[in-house]
């Protein structure tokens, strides 16, 4: 990958598209708040205003409705799915152009997110755009991405192993078994059972440190970190004198 | 997209976003559309410290809508003594909540670039030329 138009258009193929794609069948598969995000929301004082970036179907925008979240999405479709959350708002729009002032939001959260975005410049940039958005020292964020180290999962991916990988999306097709009514027998139903389509999705797989380092190299200053079910995640805040 | 919206939305262009001319956009050729919502008095009450006034007194005006006071209400303005909700927080709750964008185009007036707003929901993303 070479300039900045190539990057864009390989994360518009192996991830945009795809999700757009994808977006009915992945969210009804999305329901399940995981429960450090959960603990994240419901912490917040009410009244709390923040950012879900890269909201995709919009469940974390279901945890607490005495806070006023403005999620957004690079899936139309998804933010469309994701916009029937009231009280919140949801709009399309790129991590890397969001369309937030700066230094105005009490916390963000981007849950699966960079993970998605094809270099190391465009994932710190990525983390860069969503600490600008916060309160300095006071603002948090939540930042949850796919991890390298996941021995216990049917994965098989681990220390050590290939970090940017194409992971794939199965679409089951319909398996319904041709209906025979008993008039019909013998006729020969006719069968219309859908084939699964499958699609790949770009991943890059943090491996251990490789979050906070990112955090760091922007400015942010890692308030709490850890490991959960697969994942990485840090809560950050922008330090004073970053921009 | 809820008028509330607005007041947390901005160009999406690097140039614009610390440029005080970016900020509110500018509803251009807006459809407006009433959802009804149940009211959540507090939620009203603590954003309204939070709003940018003058941003929504444009708002407003440049959608047409009744003017709004000079001044944000004030937080004894919005319950009575029983601690019942007054006509003043339910007019912001209409306001904010229900009245919302169904189409339209948002403006940034600092570059004048136009962000479309379909079946409610405004699309920031920028051709590639403007990143």
């Amino acid at each position: 990958m070479g300039n900045v138009a190539e990057d864009e258009q390989y994360e518009e193929s192996h991830v945009h598209a795809v999700y757009e794609q994808i977006a009915s069948h992945f969210s009804s598969t999305r329901y399940k708040p995981w429960p450090i995000i959960e603990r994240f929301l419901k912490g917040l004082p009410d009244g709390s205003i923040g950012l879900d970036i890269g909201c995709g179907n919009g469940k974390y925008l279901a945890v607490n409705p005495a806070i006023f979240i403005v999620g957004s999405d690079r899936s139309t479709n998804l933010a469309q799915i994701a916009s029937q959350h009231h009280p919140h708002s949801v709009v399309v729009a790129d991590i890397l152009d969001l369309p937030h002032q700066h230094h105005s939001f009490d916390f963000a959260i981007s849950i699966a997110v960079i993970h998605h975005l094809s270099t190391p410049i465009r994932r710190r940039e990525a983390i860069a755009s969503i600490l600008a958005t916060l309160r300095p020292d006071e603002g948090k964020a939540l930042i949850y991405v796919w991890a390298l180290e996941q021995e216990s999962s049917r994965r098989g991916w681990s220390e050590g192993g290939e970090q940017d990988v194409m992971v794939p999306w199965v679409m089951k097709g319909s398996k319904k078994s041709t209906s025979k009514s008993p008039k019909n027998s013998g006729t020969g139903a006719v069968s219309v059972a859908v084939e699964d389509k499958t699609f790949h999705r770009y991943y890059h797989l943090y491996r251990r440190g490789e979050l906070d380092d990112d955090i760091a190299a922007v400015g942010g200053k890692v308030l709490e970190a850890g490991y959960e079910k697969d994942n990485w995640w840090a809560i950050a805040t922008p330090e004073l004198s970053a921009s | 997209m809820k008028l509330l919206t607005l007041n947390f939305l901005t160009c999406a262009r690097k140039t614009c976003k610390s440029t005080a001319a970016a900020f509110p956009l500018h509803p251009k050729e807006a459809e407006l559309e009433q959802v009804e919502m149940d009211m959540n008095p507090l939620f009203i009450t603590n954003m309204l410290p939070r709003l940018e006034w003058e941003a929504m007194k444009t708002l407003t005006t440049e959608l047409g809508l009744p003017n709004l006071p000079a001044e944000p209400p004030s937080a004894e303005e919005l319950a009575d003594e029983s601690g019942e909700p007054t006509q003043t927080l339910k007019d912001l709750h209409t306001l904010l909540m229900e009245t919302s964008i169904a189409s339209g185009k948002l403006v940034c007036g600092n570059c004048e670039h136009e962000y479309a707003v379909k079946e409610g929901i405004a699309n920031f993303l920028l051709p590639s030329h403007m990143v």
